[in-house]
């Protein structure tokens, strides 16, 4: 009876084990096919980008065509010209939106701007310049950085109105039924409880918005437009990172096309060092006090 | 100071279904109330009536008078804010900010309603962890530690802090003890004991031992109404309605 009863358990346990170690295996395996890309990208970029970064390429503004050296300084200085601007616009706009939708957005209206966020997240990036085109750069009569930060900012907005709005729901009622019962208004439960409960998701999703409009090259071509030279006036055409990739990658001349991939990594370092400082930032100021 | 409180014909509805009806009682200043009754008889809809946080839930109707101390609680000029910050309250189920320290969990109720001397709030903390009977364990790492990062019973004990930092005149306490271990509950007992000299304490349990070691008066609810109320020694030990001894004597809920 107990040898019978301890041979059913240990071959439960052994299959229960082979199961279990199956779906590891498995689980790790669908990581690798994810991380492969993603390495295969970095790895190839590095290889061809960093012989032809040098200081000059990170202090310097382009050459002349036929000129050798020059760099992307500009552009680098221009990108972040434009992402500051989106993000002043993008931030503060799709976090307000993503608060309503969770606290007051509980109806139709609700609904409908709901919608309209998806739809927005999903319109062509190239739509959104044409919009910005004609709300900055019609109305100023020239190309601009504004108008590229237009562009961008409301190309994040969807982005983190949405996530947003699935954090601030993730945190239990009971938490702001706590901050209630301490007498603590509303808004103020919103803002110093509800919003900050759930700060490392919302800035999750700040990130996501940041790192995909940080790329976008086309919104910026008839907005930002491009520029050879220094320039940081948010009033005037200005030079970009993704910009100048694609004015040299799609050039015919060789020393160009190894500062295009330069070009690239630099951007893919930025974008992964902002993220990574951000997060510092963010996770040390989270047990932090109120004040 | 502990303030009395009397209830006039509290009505309560969650949408359609009515969860109270036709309340009435008195509750003593500086004495400890208990609120006894079978699940979902209404005792958390009865005391979340009291600070008015059941209109806080969508849907929900309130109806009759509430007056605490001079405060007129369903009064027209009456803002709810000022209601709660007068009225206490421990929840059924634990619930400090995760995303806080503990001792900004302690302190929240103040410095979020935009008190800001320091040396004060401090003082505050310290005083109120320790009411709590927390404070021993927690001293050392009241800046490092979230409220979430507490066992079940001192999270609760943390919540009672919380509610006394901003000295209220009330303290409203929906089965503050049905978590935790026979060590905490002790502690959260003695801690009533203390209470009662300074507040008017009313607190909902299951545990009908509870109801007769820390309250002077009891209540007994069943299906939304309130079937009696009196002494809790009467309660216990002769009780007038028949349902009322039914329940104590444990032939239903
Ligand atoms: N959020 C809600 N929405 C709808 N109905 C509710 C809600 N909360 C409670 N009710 C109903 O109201 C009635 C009273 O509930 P209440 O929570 O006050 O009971 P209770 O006496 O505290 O029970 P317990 O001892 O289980 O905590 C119950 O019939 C319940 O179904
Ligand atoms: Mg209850």
């Amino acid at each position: 009876m107990r040898n019978k009863a301890g041979a059913r358990s240990e071959q439960i346990s052994w299959s229960r084990r082979f199961g279990d170690h199956l779906f590891t295996a498995l689980a790790v395996a669908a990581l690798l096919l994810v991380l492969l890309p993603l390495a295969a990208i970095f790895a190839d970029l590095l290889e061809r980008g960093i012989g032809s970064i040098n200081w000059a390429f990170l202090t310097r503004t382009p050459a002349p065509v036929g000129v050798p050296g020059g760099g992307m300084a500009n552009a680098i200085l221009g990108s972040g010209v434009i992402l500051g601007i989106a993000t002043a616009i993008g931030v503060p706009l799709g976090i307000g939106s993503g608060v309503f939708l969770s606290e007051y957005g509980r109806n139709r209206f609700g609904d409908v701007i709901r919608f309209t966020a998806d739809v927005l997240n999903g319109v062509p990036s190239i739509v959104i310049g044409i919009v910005a085109y004609s709300l900055v750069v019609l109305r100023q009569r020239h190309f601009s950085a504004l108008a590229g930060g237009v562009a961008l900012g409301i190309m994040m907005i969807p982005t983190i109105t949405r996530a947003t709005e699935e954090m601030l729901l993730l945190v239990p009622v009971s938490v702001r039924e706590a901050a209630l019962g301490l007498g603590i208004s509303r808004w103020r439960t919103t803002v110093s409880v509800t919003l900050r409960t759930s700060a490392a998701g919302i800035i999750t999703g700040i990130m996501l918005a940041f790192a995909r409009v940080a790329g976008e090259t086309a919104p910026l071509l008839f907005t930002a437009f491009g520029s050879q030279f220094w320039s940081t006036n948010i009033n005037q055409p200005i030079a970009a990172l993704p910009l100048q990739i694609f004015v040299y990658a799609i050039s015919p001349y060789d020393e160009w096309h190894r500062q295009a991939w330069a070009g690239a990594l630099v951007l893919i370092a930025l974008i992964v060092g902002t993220i990574a400082v951000v997060r510092l930032i963010a996770s040390r100021g989270m047990m932090k006090g109120t004040t | 100071m502990g303030v009395g409180i009397e209830v006039e014909s509290l009505n309560a509805w969650f949408g359609a279904t009515q969860a109270l009806q036709d309340i009435g009682m008195r509750i003593a200043p500086n004495h400890a109330t208990a609120i006894i009754g079978p699940s979902g008889c209404g005792k958390s809809t009865f005391v979340r009536c009291l600070n008015r946080m059941h209109e806080t839930l969508p849907e929900t109707r309130v109806t009759g008078k509430v007056r605490i101390g001079e405060m007129e609680v369903y009064g027209d000029g009456t803002p709810a804010v000022l209601v709660r910050r007068q009225v206490g309250m421990v929840f059924q189920k634990p619930n400090p900010f995760p995303a806080m320290s503990i001792y900004d969990n302690v302190a929240a109720g103040l410095k979020l309603n935009g008190f800001r001397d320091r040396r004060k709030l401090d003082e505050i903390v310290e005083r109120s962890l320790r009411m709590a009977a927390l404070w021993d364990e927690v001293k050392d790492a009241l800046k490092k530690k979230s409220g979430a990062s507490l066992s079940g019973g001192q999270q609760q004990r943390l919540c009672i802090a919380r509610a006394l930092a901003v000295e209220p005149n009330v303290l409203l306490m929906d089965e503050p003890a049905s978590a935790l271990d026979p060590i905490s509950t002790g502690k959260i007992e003695d801690l009533i004991f203390q209470l009662k000299e300074n507040y008017t304490i009313v607190i909902v349990t299951h545990n009908m031992q509870q109801a007769a070691r820390v309250a002077e008066f009891t209540g007994f609810f069943l299906l939304g109404r309130l079937i009696e109320f009196a002494k809790t020694e009467k309660i216990f030990t002769n009780p007038s309605d028949k349902r009322t001894e039914d329940y104590i004597t444990g032939r239903f809920g």
